[in-house]
């Protein structure tokens, strides 16, 4: 009924959607939203790197995004800029530097439309061993640093008094969202990686008293998303990675309703 | 005798941006025993408290920590909204509680009723008798109270400082306690530090009262608080407005 390649890139959206919704709601709670963002631009700058050296590309992300984490660590603590501004530098920078990089392989053909905007069509079969594995792998790591990161994310301080471990929480936290960048670029595209890790956490927010719920809601939006954007990329013939994120945006307004209701009810 | 102590601070101080917040500190905080910290603003009872806690990094002079079955409640703590939180989730937050623990640590800070509530639609009081109750409900061998009871109620502050030195008494565990109500903290407490950047005075209560840089502290009134106006109700009004009688 469809052809591979839609299937190939569902599977893989849904891989992504489970991963995406509860790392989403991390980021939103510690406000790490612009860092995400940080991280999915430097990516770029790892794509073009693998295509240079033949290297494996989530590897190459995850070392990348990974290694601009670093660098702010560090900028934070020797700088007296604030961290927005360092994470503009940071995220235009190596946006720059991927680009330019590009144009000087010439040799290589690239599709830059695919790496900003997602292409349905890039995904292959090692691409969705990747996203499971990877996804799973995440998924795992999450649950185990579950604890201490909720509760610094809370009050670092009382994390910390009552015996947890909150640094070590956040920085494993850092590896696991240069992890999803790595693993969903070429769905989603460098540009949009973000919005697949808020828009449906956002939603999430709308309809969820309790942080469980609010999990299990964001990968709920998630895989709708990844649904309705697919099918509408297919019909219409538009970049996958924008179509996902603007039925993302469709149920977050749908969301606002619940909203607004809640507010009524109160009143 | 040595096994008793909890947690001993020798001679601490820490400084930020090159400014002394306090310096040679040295109190100890043993089993079943209720420690006070009291002092003006600014006078480093946070900072001590948390340097008891291990949250700071670099600082000078030694602690030794006996336990790590820590309970904290912090001066100020806010919960930021894109977090949707109940009363149940902020209490399994640092430990796995059973529900039995939960709705009985709940039970005796008189907020049972408010379980699913949301932690943002609290009010301030309400609020901190939740943070009193996750900090009992792991039945810590060291509770460490930075104001616990601001924004409760008068009625209901007494309450809580009875139900603090009951806990006491019932776990056993050590209290280090910082508090403003000179009037509940002199009658419920076994040590007393007087703080103002150093410590300026310390000992039972009684002893503290009398020191003269106490009273100049915190004014000649305060001295006489050892006289605390003491009656008896015969109920009790619980905390969803029923009367309870004794």
């Amino acid at each position: 009924m469809f052809d591979d390649f839609f299937i190939r890139a569902l599977v893989a959206g849904i891989g992504i959607a489970f991963v995406a919704g509860p790392l989403g709601c991390f980021v939103v709670w510690r406000r790490l939203s612009y860092f995400g963002d940080t991280l999915a631009h430097s990516a770029l700058l790892g794509v073009t790197i693998a295509y240079s050296l033949e290297f494996n590309i989530a590897v190459s992300i995850f070392l990348i995004s990974s290694a601009i984490a670093l660098i702010l660590i560090q900028l934070q603590k020797k700088t007296n800029l604030p961290s927005d501004a360092l994470l503009g530098l940071l995220a235009h920078s190596s946006l720059a530097i991927g680009l330019v990089v590009i144009g000087f392989l010439t040799f290589i053909r690239f599709d830059i439309m695919g790496l900003l905007f997602g292409d349905i069509l890039a995904v292959n079969k090692k691409d969705l061993l990747t996203i499971w594995v990877g996804g799973a792998l995440i998924l795992l790591v999450l649950r185990l640093i579950w604890k201490p990161l909720l509760a610094s994310t809370v009050n670092y301080e009382l994390a910390q008094a009552e015996g947890l471990n909150p640094d070590r929480a956040k920085a494993v936290f850092t590896v696991l969202l240069a992890a999803i960048i790595a693993i969903s670029i070429k769905l989603v595209g460098v540009l949009l990686i973000t919005g697949m890790l808020i828009i449906p956490t956002a939603m999430a927010r709308n309809l969820s008293d309790n942080p469980q719920k609010m999990v299990i809601f964001a990968i709920i939006g998630g895989l709708l998303s990844v649904f309705i954007g697919l099918f509408s990329s297919l019909e219409f013939n538009t970049p996958s990675g924008p179509s996902i994120i603007a039925a993302a945006l469709v149920l977050f307004i749908f969301s606002l309703l619940k909203v607004k209701q809640t507010i009524q009810l109160k009143n | 005798m040595g096994n008793n102590i909890l947690v001993k601070l020798n001679n601490v101080g820490f400084q930020q941006n090159q400014k002394w917040l306090v310096q040679g500190v040295s109190l100890q905080v043993e089993k079943g025993k209720i420690v006070t910290l009291i002092g003006p603003n600014g006078s480093g009872k946070s900072t001590t408290a948390k340097i008891a806690l291990g949250l700071f990094k670099n600082i000078e002079g030694q602690v030794e920590k006996f336990t790590n079955n820590i309970g904290y409640v912090p001066q100020k703590i806010s919960i930021d909204w894109t977090l949707p939180l109940r009363v149940r989730d902020f209490m399994l937050l640092t430990d796995n509680l059973t529900e039995d623990v939960i709705d009985e640590a709940l039970s005796l800070t008189g907020v049972i009723n408010l379980k699913d509530k949301s932690l943002g639609n609290l009010s301030g009081g309400e609020f901190q008798r939740v943070l009193l109750a996750r900090a009992i409900s792991k039945k810590p061998e060291l509770l460490v109270l930075d104001e616990p009871v601001q924004g409760v109620d008068f009625t209901g502050e007494i309450a809580l400082y009875e139900l603090i030195k009951e806990i006491s008494e019932k776990l056993n565990c050590g209290i280090l306690l910082i508090s403003h109500d000179l009037h509940t903290v002199m009658s419920a407490t076994d040590h007393v530090v007087c703080l103002n950047g150093h410590v300026c005075c310390s000992g039972s209560p009684k002893e503290v009262a009398k020191n003269s840089e106490y009273k100049a502290l915190f004014g000649e009134q305060a001295a006489q608080t050892l006289s605390i106006y003491e009656h008896k109700h015969d109920h009790v009004h619980t905390n969803d407005g029923d009367i309870k009688k004794n």
